[in-house]
């Protein structure tokens, strides 16, 4: 009994030491939000810290020699270009889905361009500037018998794999469409090429780009359900960077510099037809 | 189909990055590993101390170690300490100071627990013979206790090799991280490369995770003589 009295003690003076070292640390963020991370201080360091993907695949990537690619990354250099006079001052930190908010938020990048979706809860941590791209469901089916509507889908059935935005949307807009549900991405393909269901409901950027590599299926239906966004975030706060980008989209939107790095980095996996159903020039979605 | 498979490792410098990040793996590791033994070693001792309050702070070094995660640590270091402290700490240097903290409060435990472990009357004929306290050590408990901690030892450093996989979410690019680079890389013409990476990095793995174990065995058998 004493024993487990001293365990618990211990587990509790732990507890009580670690909320004093994250309590440190939250303190600390308030108050150097105060100094954000202006123009100024990004030019007298030489360099723009970009924080991207490196296995994400088109979007942020590194090729067989190590380098940065992909289409964030083709934006992100243009932006070092523009601010900095020149494409290689701009030093990419290589950022994992799970940290993205925290590289802003302890200041370790400047800005995060590694396919950051907006939404609610990430805008109460970070500061989004305006878009540049856009995601939505996309329906991909034979082209013998193809989907080009939802109402086509009545009575049919949809492939879709479990836990994904297309189950949530379909079960909660269109009951009536019946679904066959699958546990691995890989596996939703499959039955579609076998003629288990009419169509595959997914993310569009990746029907899109199955569909590109796989003759005899179109998609039908590029753009279903809530659009969602893609977009740089800066931190909290950081008005001046966030000024100055929404300020660079609007003047790359004149150049078509957005449809410029799709043709360079996106052309491939998504095919000449969806340009405009991924693309958002000039940071507004028309 | 597998022939192109392993094409992927030979694919411009992917192998040179694959080695390269075997070499941040293996610099976090054995860097903690090294200065972890040390003073593990050292804390171990003072750990057997009669004093409760030496015993209470060792033992709570050690559970906050033990009971908060690895990944947890480093993402208080990484993302909390430096910015509360403000200073600049790049990812690898923190994974280092991490695995290092774990290496000596898991080590010292080791230590501790072979110590204790050894018949009180070692000691007490050691003090018989009139060894002083520094001679008792030097003579008798740590030659004897090095035996019994060689297992746990060696058990904690490769535990500690394959936990460095954890440093790609405060931004350091170790070697799986590198393998998956590869494999997304080329994702849409070599559907096998997933294969062909994992298995070249669990090779990698094995190699430097395998000396150790065959050095423990070696040890063990010359100090059972």
């Amino acid at each position: 009994m004493k024993r487990h009295n001293k365990i618990l003690v211990f587990l509790i003076i732990a507890a009580l030491a670690v909320g004093v070292l994250t309590g440190c640390a939250r303190n600390a963020d308030e108050v150097s939000t105060g100094k954000t991370n202006s123009i100024e201080e990004i030019k007298k360091r030489g360099t723009i810290r970009i924080g991207v993907f490196s296995d994400k695949n088109p979007f942020g990537y590194l090729d067989e020699n190590g380098e940065n690619q992909g289409f964030d990354v083709y934006i992100a250099r243009r932006f070092a270009k523009d601010l900095l006079g020149d494409e290689s001052k701009v030093e990419f930190i290589l950022v994992d889905a799970a940290s993205r908010v925290a590289f802003l938020e302890s200041n370790k990048v400047d800005i995060i361009m590694a396919n950051f979706t907006v939404t609610d809860e990430r805008k109460e941590k970070v500061d989004f500037a305006n878009p540049y791209m856009k995601v939505s469901l996309g329906v991909v089916s034979p082209e013998s018998a193809p989907i080009n509507s939802i109402e086509d889908l009545e009575g049919k059935k949809a492939i879709i794999a479990k836990g994904t935005t297309a189950e949530t949307y379909l079960t909660k807009n269109h009951p009536e469409i019946v679904e066959l549900k699958f546990d691995q991405y890989t596996e939703i393909f499959e039955a579609l090429k076998d003629g288990r269901g009419a169509a595959i409901v997914n993310d569009n950027t990746e029907v899109i780009a199955w569909a590109n590599q796989n003759p005899g299926f179109v998609v039908g239906i590029p753009n279903l359900g809530d659009q969602d966004t893609i977009a740089p975030a800066v931190r909290k706060g950081n008005q001046e960077l966030l000024d100055w980008i929404n300020n660079e989209l609007t003047e790359l939107g004149k150049e078509n510099f957005v449809h410029e790095a799709y043709d360079e980095t996106l052309l491939d996996v998504y095919g000449e037809n969806f340009r405009e159903e991924l693309v958002i020039e000039g940071g507004i979605i028309e | 189909m597998q022939n192109l498979g392993i094409k992927v490792l030979f694919q411009g410098m992917n192998l040179q990055r694959l080695i390269q990040g075997l070499g941040v793996t293996g610099r976090i590791a054995f860097t903690s590993i090294i200065i972890g033994s040390i003073f593990g070693m050292l804390l171990g001792i003072v750990w057997t101390s009669k004093s409760k309050i030496i015993k209470f702070l060792c033992r709570l070094y050690l559970e906050v170690f033990r009971i908060i995660p690895i990944l947890v640590w480093l993402f208080i270091m990484y993302f909390g300490v430096t910015t509360a402290l403000n200073v600049d700490l790049s990812g690898e240097t923190v994974a280092i100071i991490v695995f290092t903290l774990w290496g000596i409060a898991e080590m010292a435990d080791i230590v501790r627990g072979s110590l204790e472990s050894l018949p009180r009357h070692q000691i007490e004929s050691g003090k018989a013979i009139g060894l002083s306290n520094l001679g008792l050590y030097r003579y008798i408990l740590i030659p004897q206790a090095a035996r019994r901690m060689l297992p746990g030892a060696i058990n904690l450093a490769t535990r500690m090799i394959k936990t460095t996989s954890l440093v790609v979410l405060i931004g350091v690019v170790d070697v799986i991280k590198v393998g998956q680079q590869i494999i997304e890389l080329s994702r849409i013409e070599v559907p096998t490369a997933s294969f062909w990476v994992y298995g070249f990095v669990f090779i990698l793995y094995f190699i430097i995770c395998y000396p150790l174990s065959k050095l423990s065995k070696k040890l063990e058998a010359k100090w059972s003589d």
